[in-house]
């Protein structure tokens, strides 16, 4: 089926508008030699049968009945009326609000969602939104070498892996070198970077560092910035948003730039996207920017309304010269944060954050209680860390085949982590999907 | 009803198609920040308690130091569920969207985005699969993105096709990646560093060279606004990385040399790389993989109808050559159990495909890595895997087809009342300069904007692309009813007439939307880009920046 709505008298009419006597006369301009020939695209199908083709590939998925999984994307409750905004027409199918006397509702919102994530980071300015929080974390970086004229960029090790990945590619295009530094993840470590290992960093853009970090440590955050000030460098916090509930702020502990995954404010696990990444920043810092932002300003008879402003240092105005190359972002994701976080408020973002908390502490108790496992590091945390008798990954397989997500598998990407598993736990944990974990492992024991 | 007419709206300013309740007192207010909705203690959503059982397990296991707890709450709005849906409901009627209003802003492809993509997105089977998850239960989420990627294939004619770009720009940001790549693996990655960039071009293809290192060369276009080809020879060497071309052109022009452009390239062994923004008319027509490009970016959400969101989200996968598929970023979805050609066959026929097995491949030792966390916006997949397969073959064809002969229908209707810097056939999009009209009667093609949202349409794109002096990019798109396009057609004349009669009208417009028109200057040159709490002190001042010029463009 197509949308097309032209009847052959439509296009009849149309083509003897133009002067032309079919449509493969509009098509005469490619060059015989480069026109395409068949190709082996499927027949329409109308929506009876469409409907039928996505319930087979979705029929084809197993959602798992009980899931500890994070490692970067979580489940939590989306309200439904979170649904109900971005599912508005007038949200979802609007372009980019280049014309502002009719996008003030995008606009408006944009507003609002910068404003929530600076009073969530304590930052001075925050973006539209970025692709997601990797990405977003890798132009953090680069807004770090714009910022002090430097080629080299540190990352702790405690910060997510795909991300660590991202920012290499990022990197690798200009030339920027990408300085790891560790955790200590040895048997009796506390998974957190040493602020003495800062202190030795040569002609470095930023510290890049992850609260809670990616094996859901504490990292030592004040110490970190402090120690990356004396260096010249800039601070990037990677933060995780629901956390801000309870843990200092970014702005607070002295982080330059802040970058995150918004992905926990509302937004579906899909697959891995959709998400929506956050980034936010020192007023001083804005001109070197990248992505869009948003500002009040007023019309002629002194109503208040919303602009895309700065864009001086935007793609479409500065091109060769912009500080990135980003156009199309993730507004809708955006829109679903700010719904989420309106929609939860201060009070509920807190019972997210400490019910998450209280229960991956009630995961790991039950768990090293019943003998079947052991915290990794020591320390307070979200999501948690445990370490189980080996073989863990085998283990970790068997309980999928039940329905049973035993969350991430450490050793593939980091083997000091063998036999490690990374659980997480949200307020959608129920005492009976942790009863459920601990009967199975006992099962398998 | 012409702008003179218009009725003046309230004194909040809103016209008949945003009239929404009362705001407040505050008449230049249309609707308040949620913030000053806030009361202390009002709540939406509430979660449960923790059980007794939870505390008590937990009970052993450290707690959150003092040292890290934040001193003070958040200061996130407090408000009730009704206070919040109804402020975002007003604010939806302040936007213009395809569902509500025709919106031929060029470049975009603002086409219908059909509600049973929509469906498929939300299917909990798709919607809820953790990436992470053991591929055994993952199968039909890593057969749809294969699926995917073997229409895309098909339809572009390359020989593979990444999924995992965001958007069109960072298709392209990988593209060049993999260019340099290829360069390095050639060793000449030292000496290409040069991108050769039509004046045409989209803002995003000289910030993407510039964001992998490469230095920006700008080619001229001819008389006919195709690419000049002695101005390409004569840039072209063994210091240029890749040519990037737009074709059909931003002038909604197919570039008509294309064939010996893509020679002249392969000559100076650079890569060609085609945006491919403009895909949507020469579906079925033209093959960019199939005559010698390297690359192309599709966007999915203009081709293939996800929706834009207001800026997102989109996503912009891949097609590469056979030469660069090995640098393409990882992982990769792959069938590891069972044979292509049947399961594509099982699949466009809706027959089982159980048999076969999928996973994604991270051993690419080539690969320039990943540009993004996990494997792209999934979600939009779904949307564009749903809409090729509803139009399937002869359906994909008459998109093409319909885009083409509407822009052309807008060509021919307007080219007497609008100037046409390059009066010939269009493909999806036309533009027109408003150039006579600001020589004549001093209304400049912003004017013009302003006075066509008091029709209610959304603006064409102007000031774009940059070789046109008061450009208007209309891209009608195919999905548009001749009424639609009539109507349009009309309207662009009256303001063609009232610019000649009464251009003081043309500046005072838009008359009839919420606000009108916005200070831009002075948001850039004092920018308040956040909501500041009544007790809150000073803020601080940005360092000062330049005003970027008003005209928006794509």
């Amino acid at each position: 089926m197509t949308y097309s709505p032209h009847t052959d008298a439509d296009r009849a009419r149309m083509l003897d508008a133009v002067g032309v006597a079919s449509v493969e006369d509009l098509f005469a301009d490619i060059p015989a030699g480069v026109r395409a020939g068949a190709w082996a695209v499927p027949p329409p199908l109308v929506e009876q049968e469409v409907r039928a083709e996505l319930a087979r590939l979705a029929g084809r998925n197993r959602i798992a009945e009980v899931s500890f999984l994070g490692a970067g994307a979580y489940r939590h409750l989306i309200p439904s009326v979170v649904g109900e905004v971005i599912g508005r027409s007038e949200f979802a199918t609007s372009y980019t609000p280049y014309q502002p006397e009719v996008s003030q509702g995008t606009l408006q919102s944009i507003y609002e969602f910068q404003s929530l994530i600076c009073e969530l980071t304590d930052m001075e300015v925050a973006t539209a939104s970025h692709y997601d929080g990797a990405t977003a974390t890798a132009e953090a970086a680069m807004m770090a070498c714009r910022l002090t004229r430097r080629s080299r960029v540190a990352v702790s090790a405690g910060v997510n892996p795909d991300y660590r990945r991202v920012l290499e590619t990022y990197c690798a295009g200009p030339g920027i070198e990408v300085v790891i530094v560790p955790v200590d993840l040895a048997e009796g470590g506390d998974g957190t970077t040493d602020p003495a290992a800062v202190a030795d960093l040569q002609e470095v853009a930023c510290l890049i560092a992850a609260q809670p970090n990616y094996y859901g440590q504490l990292e030592p955050m004040r110490e970190l910035a402090d120690a990356t000030h004396a260096t010249g460098a800039q601070f990037v916090a990677v933060v995780e948003p629901t956390s801000l509930a309870l843990l200092e702020a970014p702005g607070t502990y002295g982080a330059d730039i802040v970058a995150a995954e918004g992905q926990p404010l509302g937004i579906p696990i899909n697959f891995g996207g959709p998400y929506v990444g956050l980034m936010a920043a020192r007023m001083a810092s804005v001109r070197q920017m990248p992505g869009r932002l948003v500002g009040a300003t007023r019309d002629a008879q002194g109503r208040k309304g919303y602009v895309l402003t700065l864009q001086a240092r935007e793609q479409h105005i500065r091109r060769e010269k912009a500080a990135s190359n980003i156009c199309t972002n993730q507004a809708l994701m955006a829109l679903a944060a700010t719904a989420y976080l309106i929609a939860v408020g201060p009070n509920g973002l807190r019972e997210v954050a400490e019910l998450s908390m209280t229960q991956a502490r009630q995961l790991a108790g039950a768990l090293e209680s019943a003998g079947l496992a052991e915290r990794r590091f020591g320390g307070a945390s979200r999501p948690a860390v445990a370490r189980r008798r080996p073989p863990a990954a085998r283990r970790h397989a068997t309980l999928a085949e039940r329905g049973i997500v035993a969350g991430h598998v450490l050793e593939r990407a980091e083997p000091m982590l063998r036999d490690t598993l990374l659980l997480a736990a949200t307020e959608l944990t129920t005492d009976d999907d942790i009863a459920c974990l601990v009967a199975a492992l006992e099962e398998t024991r | 009803m012409s702008v003179a007419e218009a009725p003046r709206s309230n004194a909040s300013g809103r016209g008949a198609a945003f009239s929404g309740p009362n705001a407040g007192d505050d008449l230049t207010v249309v609707e308040p920040l949620i913030f000053e909705r806030s009361r202390a203690e009002r709540r939406a959503v509430r979660f449960p308690r923790p059980s007794e059982r939870a505390r008590a397990a937990g009970d052993g296991q450290p707690q959150l130091p003092a040292s890290v707890l934040r001193a003070q709450a958040p200061r996130l709005p407090e408000v009730s569920e009704l206070d919040m849906l109804r402020h975002f409901n007003r604010l939806a009627r302040l936007n213009m969207a395809i569902d509500l209003n025709f919106y031929p802003l060029g470049s975009c492809t603002m086409k219908y985005n059909p509600k049973v993509n929509e469906w498929a997105a939300r299917l909990p089977g798709l919607a809820e699969s953790h990436p992470l998850d053991p591929q055994a239960l993952n199968q039909g989420s890593l057969e749809l993105m294969w699926l995917l990627a073997e229409l895309l294939k098909e339809i572009s004619g390359f020989e593979a096709v990444s999924l995992q770009p965001a958007a069109g720009a960072h298709g392209e940001l990988t593209g060049m990646l993999m260019t340099r790549a290829y360069h390095g693996a050639h060793g000449e990655g030292e000496q290409r560093m040069k991108v050769l960039v039509p004046d045409s071009a989209h803002g995003t293809n000289p910030a993407t060279a510039t964001m992998v290192g490469y230095q920006t060369v700008t080619i001229r276009s001819n008389e006919r606004g195709g690419i000049d080809l002695e101005a390409l020879r004569s840039a072209l060497g063994p210091d240029v990385a890749a040519l990037m071309i737009t074709n059909p052109s931003t002038l909604g022009i197919f570039e008509d040399q294309i064939d010996q452009v893509l020679a002249a390239v392969r000559e100076a062994g650079a890569i060609a790389y085609m945006d491919g923004a403009n895909l949507n008319a020469i579906l079925g027509r033209f093959r960019p993989g199939q005559v010698g490009f390297d690359i192309m970016h599709f966007n999915l959400h203009k081709t293939f109808s996800t929706p834009h969101g207001g800026g997102g989200p989109g996503a912009g996968p891949v097609g590469v050559s056979e030469r660069m598929e090995p640098f393409l970023p990882a992982p990769m979805p792959v069938l590891i159990d069972g044979d292509a050609a049947e399961v594509r066959a099982n699949a466009w026929a809706g027959r089982s495909t159980a048999g076969a097995r999928f996973a994604l491949n991270d051993a690419r030792p080539q690969s320039i890595g990943k540009v993004r966390s996990l494997y792209g916006n999934f979600g939009m997949f779904v949307r564009a895997y749903t809409y090729i397969r509803s139009n399937g073959d002869a359906g994909l064809r008459t998109i093409s087809e319909d885009a083409v002969l509407a822009a052309n229908y807008l060509r021919v209707k307007l080219h007497d009342v609008y100037d046409l810097p390059y009066d010939r056939l269009s493909k999806h999009e036309v533009v027109f300069s408003g150039r006579r009209q600001k020589r004549e009667h001093g209304v400049t093609t912003l004017d013009i904007a302003k006075a066509i949202l008091d029709h209610g349409i959304h603006p064409p794109t102007i000031y774009f692309p940059l070789i046109v002096e008061e450009a208007l990019m209309v891209e009608p798109t195919e999905t548009e009813s001749l009424e639609t396009l009539d109507h349009f057609v009309d309207v662009m004349r009256e303001i063609a007439e009232l610019a000649a009669s009464d251009p003081a009208a043309m500046k005072r417009a838009p008359v009839t939307t919420p606000v009108g028109r916005l200070d831009e200057t002075a948001a850039a040159r004092r920018p308040d880009l956040r909501y500041v709490f009544p007790d809150e002190g000073d803020v601080p001042d940005a360092p000062s920046m330049a005003p970027a010029r008003e005209a928006p463009t794509t």
